[in-house]
């Protein structure tokens, strides 16, 4: 662990084969491997242990997904034979049991960084050039590392667009939406990626007017459109509004609500909400980290310029996750970061395929996606089969009384090669995982065809969708 | 004991190698680091040796031919006293236990070929024989890519078979004169494909200017003045070019699918004409080092390269290229870019021209030179900029030295 003695006399520097810079889902799983593997590893983090993902992102939204979920399911107790007639909520419980959940695991993450023997420096790292590192303490103290690698993980924060400034009373980033005193009697959510698809239902579920503006012609953009079409109606029916092909271009708090004046085909509208969430996207973190002196350059869209193993455009200086730009997801940092530390190690490190990174979105229907989409293969030039098996056809769904959901498959008509698989429905952020093996292990049809799915289990979706790709499901 | 000899891989985009000579024949000892054969890439002629002493049993790859990386192509026998089989005898006759394989990547041991099921579906579409592959996978696992790569080198010679010399090439006509075929090397064959890449892919512009040389030809005769070795103008060229990089970066790029990279040291590539083709061996690093070191560089690099002795890190990576015809008295050429960097520049004959000066003629002496730009990572202004650059230090050479 950290050296007391350097810590005391505060410009002592300390030597180490690896330092990392932000311990979210990138710099922790990276450190871990590193000291793993024998170096002598270091990680500075100037906030939570965990980064966005274990405190301000993708745990703590689904712990507030789970109580939604449960309440849905209260709310339709009827449809199973149950009564539960007094369903309610305590919003401050809900909020508590996600932050506990927050807490939980980023203790767990102080907790693997000591079994692994790894350095924890608590403060903000600054590159000094050549291999060293300046940590400045909360408690203004210095400290100086030098170490051959340094990996820069310092993540993303929300973007922030003209005109659309979050105040954190009213305009909401996903940090306030986190942490919400009373559930807004109306929401306007700025953003139809991921993001802001949970929250909207989150809120939804709780009784909040929802409107979901999305600046593309689609909500949803990255996913295939019939999957993304499916889930829009799905979430229609629930009462949540949606504008596609829209821009925010003002957005005031007023009073105790905010305005938003909007911008569709030419037209302008005014909206008013009680609350708005800007989910827009994100911007790396890339200020105060000394890029310049070290010679770190960044790309055209302002994320640090790596290739395919981490690497920068300086010698020992590497960048995982977020701040390395798309997609950002936490698995995606934490593969980066593993091969990235692995690369430094001298093993072969296998590069990291960005349609190999499955995306999930788990609003309410959840929806789950890994490839190129159905337009993105025609686009590409290959010739596809395409299956589709809609949950009604599977004993599982219906037994659970989730009928409603599609298994999507895209398949090279020459080879077989599984180019895409996109879902919507219950579970089916548990489901993708074995689309993802397969394409890893680069099966084809047949060896899906082949494989055998338990009985009865929503994932026998996924067996009837390649069935139906090549005319011969069973259950339609 | 039998060992086999197997067309080894030099790089990763190597895939396969012809046969230049065998250095010994059928039944010849041979001793540990012998060497056996001469290969010839698309980039280098080098030499196999042997791994173990023994005999040199069969030639199963004949010279002149083509053999896939991974690819046996003779057998060595450890035990002198074997019996050499004549070529007639099967292949099959050796037991398969006996057989140990010696690979420079070798394949996962036995017989037994570890591919993925997509490959091996391409594979079967294809007809590429999986067990002449080396897998790049976890394990050597043969995967897409693999068969991907081995596919498209496998078309590129088969282009070339039907040019036998009694092959009717293109004269049904009858109105050809008698033609002596020469059958493609390997070198022709990849400055083929990739010129042909080049030019059909990278949208090409193109910037001239003229430079005064008076003061860079009398310095050099300052520089060269009691030197046995010389310094030529082509080394000022290139140092000029990596400074002038230097002070336009943005022109120091190269366009990829994902990103425009733009690089953090000048490498620049020479083109050097050698027998059957042309190289771009890489001075690297030429804005940090000084003339001398830069000259004696080049120079050993051109040696290299005219002897085919240069190794992949010596011609492999730079960053932009200099092609020089002035020797040959061209006044003014353009090349084609040398993918995937951003630019190349013509150097044209230093000559004297009557060139106008404040109203007046006089006699001066003059070099051409001409930048061709790749537009999608370098845009015209830059590529102009540079050139001014390039052109100031040309004409104001003391800086070279610096
Ligand atoms: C509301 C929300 C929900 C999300 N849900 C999901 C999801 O369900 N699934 C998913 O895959 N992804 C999700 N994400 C995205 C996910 O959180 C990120 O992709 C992930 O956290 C990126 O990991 P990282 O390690 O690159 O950076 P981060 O997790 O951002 O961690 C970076 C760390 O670096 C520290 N740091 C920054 N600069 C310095 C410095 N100079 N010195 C020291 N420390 C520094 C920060 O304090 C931070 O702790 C969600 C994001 C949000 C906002």
């Amino acid at each position: 662990m950290c050296n007391a003695k350097d810590r005391e006399n505060g410009m002592a520097e300390v030597d180490f084969d690896v330092v990392i810079v932000g311990a979210g889902p990138g710099g922790y799983v990276g450190a871990i491997r590193a000291a793993q593997l024998g170096l002598k590893t270091a990680v500075v983090e100037a906030g939570q242990l965990g980064g966005v993902c274990l405190n301000w992102g993708c745990i703590p939204t689904k712990a507030l997904l789970r109580s939604a979920e449960v309440y849905r399911q209260f709310l339709r107790a009827g449809d199973y034979g149950l009564t539960a007639a007094d369903a309610g909520f305590d919003l401050s419980k809900m909020v508590e049991r996600s932050r506990n959940v927050a807490r939980k695991l980023s203790g767990g993450v102080a907790h693997l960084l000591k079994k692994n023997g790894i350095a924890l420096f608590e403060g903000r790292g600054t590159l000094l050039g050549g291999g060293k590192l300046k940590v400045e303490t909360s408690s203004r103290e210095t400290i100086f590392l030098s170490a051959k690698h340094i990996i820069l993980a310092t993540g993303s924060r929300p973007l922030v667009l003209p005109g659309i400034e979050p105040d954190g009373q009213r305009i909401w980033t996903s940090r306030e939406a986190l942490v919400p005193e009373a559930i807004p009697e109306s929401l306007l959510v700025i953003g139809s990626g991921a993001i802001g698809i949970e929250f909207a239902s989150f809120y939804n579920a709780f009784g909040s007017k929802v409107t979901v503006i999305e600046a593309l012609g689609r909500i949803m953009p990255r996913e295939d459109e019939e999957i993304a079409h499916l889930a829009r109606k799905e979430m229609e029916k629930q009462g949540i509004r949606f504008l596609a092909g829209a821009r925010v271009t003002v957005l005031q708090s007023d009073g105790n609500e905010v305005s938003a004046t909007i911008e569709k085909d030419g037209k302008k509208e005014e909206l008013r909400t009680a609350r708005a969430i800007v989910a827009a996207g994100v911007t790396p973190n890339v200020e105060n980290l000394g890029l310049e002196a070290a010679g770190v350059r960044l790309d055209g869209r302002g994320f640090i310029q790596t290739d395919e193993y981490g690497r920068t455009s300086a010698e020992g200086v590497y960048a995982v996750g977020d701040v390395s730009g798309d997609p950002c997801l936490a698995h995606k940092a934490s593969h980066e970061a593993i091969l990235c530390v692995e690369k430094i190690a001298g093993l072969e490190a296998h590069p990291l395929g960005k349609h190999r990174v499955p995306r999930c979105t788990y609003g309410h229907p959840q929806v789950a996606g890994i490839g190129l989409t159905e337009s993105q293969a025609e686009e590409a030039g290959y010739r596809i089969r395409v299956g589709r098996f809609s949950a009604r056809g599977n004993g599982k769904a219906t037994a659970l009384g989730e009928s409603g959901g599609l298994v999507k498959t895209i398949f090279d008509e020459r080879t077989g090669e599984l180019l895409g698989a996109h879902l919507v429905g219950a579970e089916v952020t548990e489901l993708i995982q074995g689309f993802a093996i397969a394409g890893t292990l680069e099966t084809t049809e047949a060896e899906l065809m082949r494989t055998v799915f338990p009985h009865p289990t929503l994932s026998e979706m996924m067996h009837e969708s390649v069935l139906e790709a090549y005319g011969r499901a069973i259950h339609i | 004991m039998s060992v086999e000899i197997l067309m080894p891989s030099l790089d990763p985009s190597m895939h396969n190698g012809r046969i230049v000579k065998w250095l010994i024949t059928a039944g010849d000892p041979v001793n540990i680091g012998d060497p056996v054969v001469e290969i010839e890439t698309d980039k280098a002629v080098f030499e196999v040796e042997a791994e173990v002493a023994g005999v040199l049993g069969e030639i199963r790859v004949a010279e002149g031919e083509y053999a896939d990386v991974n690819s046996v192509i003779g057998i060595i026998r450890e035990d002198g006293s074997d019996v050499i089989p004549s070529k007639e005898t099967p292949a099959p006759a050796q037991p398969a236990g006996e057989r140990k394989k010696v690979a420079p990547v070798p394949s996962p041991a036995g017989h037994r070929v570890f591919a993925s099921p997509l490959a091996r579906r391409l594979a079967a579409l294809e007809g590429i024989e999986l067990s002449g592959l080396s897998g790049s996978g976890p394990k050597g696992r043969i995967v897409k890519i693999d068969v991907e790569r081995a596919s498209s080198s496998k078309s590129a010679p088969a282009t070339v078979t039907p040019l036998k010399k009694e092959g009717p090439l293109g004269d049904e006509s009858g109105f050809l004169p008698a033609y002596e075929s020469i059958p493609h090397t390997a070198m022709r064959l990849s400055i083929a494909r990739r010129l042909v890449e080049s030019s059909r892919e990278i949208p090409h512009y193109y910037l001239t200017l003229d430079c005064e040389m008076d003061a860079l030809m009398d310095l050099r005769v300052q520089v060269n003045d009691g030197e046995s070795v010389k310094i030529s103008a082509n080394d000022f060229f290139i140092r000029a070019a990596a400074i002038a990089l230097r002070e336009v970066p943005a022109a120091n790029a190269a366009w990829t699918e994902n990103a425009i990279l733009r690089f953090s040291r000048a490498d620049i590539s020479v083109a050097v004409s050698v027998e059957g083709g042309l190289i771009t061996p890489v001075v690297r690093d030429a804005g940090g080092k000084g003339l001398a070191l830069i000259s004696a560089e080049a120079r050993q690099l051109a040696e290299k390269a005219r002897a085919g002795k240069l190794h992949p890190e010596e011609y492999k990576g730079g960053t932009f290229t200099i092609s020089n015809l002035g020797m040959f008295g061209i006044k003014h050429f353009t090349s084609i870019i040398n993918p995937p960097q951003g630019a190349i520049l013509s150097i044209g004959a230093v000559e004297e021209r009557p060139i106008v000066k404040e109203g007046q003629i006089r006699p001066a002496t003059m070099m051409t030179v001409t930048l061709a730009v790749d537009h999608r990572c370098i845009d015209g202004a830059t590529g102009a900029e540079f050139l001014a650059a390039f052109r100031r230090l040309i004409e104001k050479p003391v800086r070279i030295l610096l």
